[in-house]
Formats: structure tokens, sequence, C-alpha cells
């Protein structure tokens, strides 16, 4: 009995003893970054083995911040059932897997999320042929949709909404509603947008296909730490920051060396040639023009994964800043 | 007196290929119905698959000559009346697929784990072996040199499990699982048949609790459950989490087997030992176990089989074996929609495995004459 009281109060102890990730981050001398088994333009491995992908760059620039060197992090691969076990009990330092910020995960389950590096959506894929422009004239369908998550829950308000009926085909994975689709078995496809547009790149034909423009949920994707550590937090939360305040301002890994004696105060205090920002986090003072340098602004890492130059063809919609038209928004660095 | 020598010769219908086509393919209309039909199947089938898989398929380049890099060069994507599958990115990929993540200038120490795998198994293959006591041996210390070279220690770099992955986790999971759940399989099967209440009734508490629950469930106890369990300093590692998980699961399912061949062993046997003054388990070492074990290869070798299929379920925790690298490649945007190649050439591997495997059985069954005559011979 006594053994087994010490052993609950060691595991209250490692419950507690979780402040400090960053120093827990800097002794190990790498970071555990928690991503998917594999999402395209996400994070999937490349043919070198390497992670590549919008959420593997996010873990790339929290390490190149800690430690200056982009190599510095080991990903660890979760699945949409292990992610939060495997973030709570100290496997990972933070994860950054498509994860929906919801209140229930932000709060219930005790995690932090510290910004969004994807607004997603909810959408529905057609083929062209069936000559339908927008959701609203489904009437009647055939809607595969994948069971036991939020997009069936969505579906059924939307349809409700409108007044109009479905059938819903009822599948397990992207795989199998994409043959479905393909098959002709479902006339539509729904699931989240980022999903419908590899669903559609993976296509023989792509143009066969449709994504239809509304979007009838929000989805906003972003990386998340454990509640309770302020500290490590803010960092997550600033390295992502500080690639959306890049592309504000300009700043790219091409010119960012020029820009080192650049006159606008914010990217000087964003480079870390004026002010002592880095170490207020407890990191270098030049973490931000590390991270832009081996990693990118956000629209580079935009551009480079998912962006309408790749087969993913997602063009920036939500996700451009609020200067153009979009609702990317970062706090003023300062 | 010429003609009574004569060996009059056996109806040309009853021998040779006609003969055997007759009794086996043609015997009755309903046989010749169902044996013209399949045929016409594969008529159908054989041609396309061969034409698919290979006269028509990319390996490497695709029809223009060009060595291919993503899928939007492959041939068939190029254009669609033209090509099969397109093996290239198995090709591009077999690195990862065979060892997963592991650095380059290490993989050397799992090429030469691979090769003494072979080796280790081959006194256990083949009896008639020369100097087959000293490969026993070096079968026995197998795991352990295993172990420092894939992991590290001993002077080897450590690599961390998270970097193993495809061939290597399905393998290192398949053999491991396969290898330790055969003794502790035997010792829970003679527990549960054993006379002393507690030993019994634990075993088949352990039995019936292990088999009660799908292996999804004791994969994510493992990974989930037990961290909680351990004190924040002593991490487990998530590949071992996972095997212990695998080994408990296929000790149940061994253990039953087991205990299937130790009832059909006669009580004489028992009688015949006990009366010779032998021990407990000098009476289960050299009399029962010998023969239980032996009628039940078939069903060992099926459920080994079962298992080492059942470690692609790995992928529900995270981690990649070679159907998760599979899964993995599906999701690079250079490889999307590639899901036929890679599907079938994960199925290629694992059929390779359990075919083996298969076919050793039948060899063992031969061998050792299973099913004849027990306990009478």
């Amino acid at each position: 009995m006594k053994k087994l009281l010490s052993i609950f109060a060691v595991v209250a102890f490692a419950f507690s003893a979780h402040a400090g990730t960053l120093d827990d981050v800097k002794n190990r001398g790498f970071l555990k970054c928690g991503v998917t088994t594999g999402l395209a333009g996400f994070a999937a491995p490349d043919d070198s083995g390497e992670w590549a992908g919008l959420d593997a760059d996010m873990c790339r620039a929290v390490a190149v911040a800690v430690f200056g060197d982009r190599s510095k992090v080991e990903f660890i691969t979760t699945t949409g059932k292990s992610r939060f076990p495997t973030l709570a009990s100290g496997e990972v330092d933070m994860l950054a897997r498509n994860t929906t910020w919801t209140i229930s995960r932000d709060v219930n389950l005790g995690f932090e999320f510290v910004g969004v590096n994807f607004y997603d959506g909810q959408g529905f894929m057609v083929p062209s042929a069936l000559g339908v422009s927008s959701a609203t004239e489904l009437d009647g369908a055939t809607v595969c949709i994948q069971t036991g998550t939020t997009t069936e829950l969505n579906l059924a308000d939307f349809f409700r909404l409108n007044g109009i009926s479905y059938e819903a085909l009822p599948i397990e994975t992207n795989d199998e509603g994409k043959e479905n689709l393909f098959a002709g078995r479902c006339d539509v496809y729904t699931t989240d947008a980022s999903g419908l547009s590899s669903t559609r790149a993976a296509a023989s034909n792509p143009d066969k296909w449709k994504v239809l423009p509304e979007i009838i949920s929000k989805e906003p994707l972003g990386p998340l730490v454990r509640h309770g550590d302020h500290q490590w937090g803010d960092v997550v939360r600033w390295s992502l920051n500080a690639m959306i305040i890049a592309e504000e301002l300009g700043v790219t890994s091409e010119n960012v060396d020029a820009q080192m004696s650049s006159n606008v105060p914010e990217v000087l205090r964003l480079l870390g040639v004026e002010g002592n920002y880095g170490e207020m986090l407890e990191l270098s003072n030049d973490w931000a023009y590390q991270i832009i340098k081996q990693i990118g602004n956000y629209s580079e890492s935009y551009e480079a994964n998912v962006g309408p130059d790749t087969p993913l063809e997602i063009a920036r919609g939500l996700n451009a800043l609020w200067t153009q038209g979009g609702i990317l928004y970062a706090p003023p660095f300062r | 007196m010429n003609e009574m020598n004569e060996v009059r010769k056996p109806p040309v219908a009853t021998t040779g290929i006609i003969g055997w086509l007759r009794i086996n393919l043609f015997f009755n209309w309903t046989n010749s119905l169902i044996t013209l039909f399949v045929i016409y199947c594969l008529y159908q089938f054989i041609p396309w698959i061969l034409d698919w898989t290979i006269f028509s398929a990319d390996f490497k380049y695709n029809y223009l000559g060009e060595q291919i890099t993503n899928q939007e060069m492959c041939s068939r994507n190029l254009d669609p009346e033209n090509g099969g599958a397109c093996w290239a990115v198995i090709y591009v990929r077999f690195y990862q697929f065979i060892y997963g993540f592991y650095p380059k200038v290490e993989v050397w120490r799992v090429n030469v784990a691979y090769a003494m795998l072979a080796l280790a198994l081959l006194p256990l293959l083949y009896a008639k072996l020369p100097y087959r006591k000293y490969f026993l041996y070096f079968t026995y210390i197998f795991p352990v040199i295993a172990y420092f070279l894939l992991n590290g220690g001993l002077g080897f770099t450590e690599v961390s499990t998270n970097k193993w992955g495809g061939l290597l986790v399905t393998l290192v999971l398949g053999c491991t699982g396969i290898a330790l759940a055969f003794p502790i399989g035997i010792m829970l099967a003679l527990g549960r048949r054993s006379k002393l209440p507690v030993i019994s009734m634990m075993c088949t508490l352990f039995i019936e609790f292990i088999r009660g629950v799908p292996l999804i469930t004791l994969l994510f106890f493992g990974m989930v459950m037990l961290p909680l369990f351990l004190p924040e300093g002593i991490d487990m590692d998530g590949l071992v989490r996972v095997l212990v998980a695998v080994t408990l699961f296929q000790s149940a399912y061994m253990a039953e087997v087991i205990r299937g061949g130790l009832q059909a062993i006669p009580p004489g046997q028992y009688e015949a030992a006990k009366s010779l003054g032998m021990s407990y388990w000098r009476m289960n070492l050299l009399i029962i176990l010998p023969q239980a074990i032996r009628i039940s290869i078939p069903p060992i070798v099926n459920t080994s089989i079962g298992l080492f299929k059942d470690t692609t379920l790995v992928i529900i925790v995270g981690i990649l074996d070679l159907l998760g690298i599979g899964r993995g490649t599906l999701a690079d945007t250079n490889w999307l929609g590639l899901s036929y190649e890679i599907y079938f050439f994960v199925s290629l591997v694992f059929f390779i495995f359990t075919f083996g495997m298969s076919r050793y059985s039948l060899y063992l069954e031969k061998k050792l004459k299973t099913g004849i005559n027990m306990g009478a011979d």
C-alpha cells in the first residue's frame, strides 16, 4: 500500500512538474514535435525521409528559435486518437498536427492552442459533370461522409438549415471517400477543404472534379502545447507569429540579410538588431532572424507546401494576410 | 505365350496429363463447368495484370525516357492510354520501405542485422545443417547482438526507435512477438492446466483477459496508459511499449493453441511418464511437450502469420511500419494518387513472408509426420 501511494505521488509529481519545457528541450538538445502519420501538404516524409509540410515547418521553426538549427527536431508521428495522450504524457513538447482549435480541447483537455497556422473549413467536392454550382442545389444527393467526425454533424446542420435532404454513404478513411466518389457511388464528397484539394490532386484528371464555394464550418488548425507552461507556450506562439509578421513586413529568407540594415523599426526589432525580445523569451536575440533565414516567412512556407503552385492548389483565401483580404493577423512585434 | 507376357497398358484416360486432367478438372459436368469458368476468368485476368505490373509499367523511366521523380511524370498520368503501374515510387522510396528513417551512415548496421537474422534462422529451418549446435548458440545470442546493433550502445551511436520504420519495424515486431510469445505461451498453457488453483486461476484470468480485448485496445493501453504509470524520468520507449502489448497478446493466443495440443495427448503418456518416476518438469519437457508442440504446428504457424499481419495495426499508435510508410508516401504531394502501386507492393512483401512461413510449416509437418498415430508410434 505504501508502495502504491508512493507511485501515485510520483505520478502526481510528474504531472505537476511539466513547467520548464523550454529547459527540458534545451537540455535534451532537440525538440520533440508531434505530427500526423502523413497528410498531404501538412506533414509527410519526402523521398529522402525528411518531414515536409506546413506543420513540419512549424516544428522546424520552433527548433530554429531554440537552437538556431532546423535539424534539431525529432518528429513523432501521432494519429487522431493518440495525439492528445502523447502530448499530455510529455512524450512530445508540442503538437503541430492539423488539430482544430475548439473550446473543449483548449479548456477541458488541458491544452493551450498558441495560434492558427491554417484556417480550414468543411467543403464539398462534386463531379464537374453534375452541373452544380452551389451546395444548396444538392437536394437529394448521396453524400460520402467520414463517420464519427464533426464533419458528419456539420453536414446534418447545413442540410437542415437549407431545408434540403441528402442520403449519407458512411465511409471510414479519406481513401475510401476518394474511391467511392471516383467510382460514382456518391455524388458529393465532404471533408475539410484542404483534404478535398489533395483528393482532387490525386485524381487522374483533376479538371473533372470541382470544389464548391460553400465552406460550412470553421476549422482553425494550429499548434498546441500543454496547459500551464506559459514560457514554452510563448516560444511556440511567437515562432508562428514571427513568420506571419515577416510576411507582413516583406522579409523573406532571400532578403533577410539585406533587411538587417532596413530603416523600418519593426523589421529591426524582429531581426534582433534592436531591442532584447530574444532575451525575454530566454532565446538568443537573433531567433526570429534564424527562423526567417532557415524556414522562410509564412507565405514562403505556404507556397512551398500547399499553395497554388503545388499539386494541392489551395488558394490563400482565408489564410491571406488581413491586409490582403484574409484573416491572418499577428499582434505587433514590440 | 508371347501374348500372355505382354503387359497391358492402363487406359489412356487414366494416366499421364490427360488422366490427371480428367480426374482433377473434368470429373463430372459441374466440375467441368467450374474449370471452364475459372480458366475463362484467368484468361481475362492474367494478361491484364501482367500488362499492368510488367509490360506497360514504368520502373525508373517513363515512356519518354525521363527518370520519374513525381507522379505527374508517370506514363499513365502523362497519357492515360499509355502505361500501367508506376513502380518508380517504390524505386525512389525503397530505402524508406526497408529501413524507415534510419540514418544513412548507420544503415550498414541494419543490413548486418538482417543478414544475422537469416543466419540465426538457418539452424532452426534445417535440422541437417553441419555444426548446427554452434549455429544454435549464435541463434540464442542473436537478439542481444541485434539489440545493440539496431539501437546502439557498446560503441555504436544510438539510433532512436523513432527513426526506425518500414520493414525493419514489421520484422522487429513480428520476430520479437513470435519468439517471446512461444515460451510465455507454453508456461501459460502448462499453468492453466496446473492442479494448483492459484496458478491455474491466474493463468486463466490472464489468458481470458488478453484474448477478450482486441489488439488495438492493448496497443492503446501500452501507448497511453503505461507512461502514466511511470515517473517522468523513466521514459519507456514507444516501440518497447508496443512490443510489450504485442507479446502479451500473442502469448495468450499461443497458450491456447498449445493447450489444445496438450489436451490431445492421451492420458497414458502422462501415466507412463509418472510410472517411470519422472518429475513434473521432466515429464513435460521430455514426453508431453515434444508431442504436444508437434501436433500444434499448424495452429502455431497460423497464429504467427496472424500476428505478423496484425503488426500493421501499430499505425494507430503512430509507429510507421511497412504499411505506415506506404501511407506516408501517399501523403507526399509528389506521389499523390499512386495507391494501387503502393498497396500492391506492401501486400506483395507481406505475402512473401507469410507464404514462406506457411510453406515452412508444411515442410515441418511432413518431416515430423504430425497427425499420424499420436501416442502410439
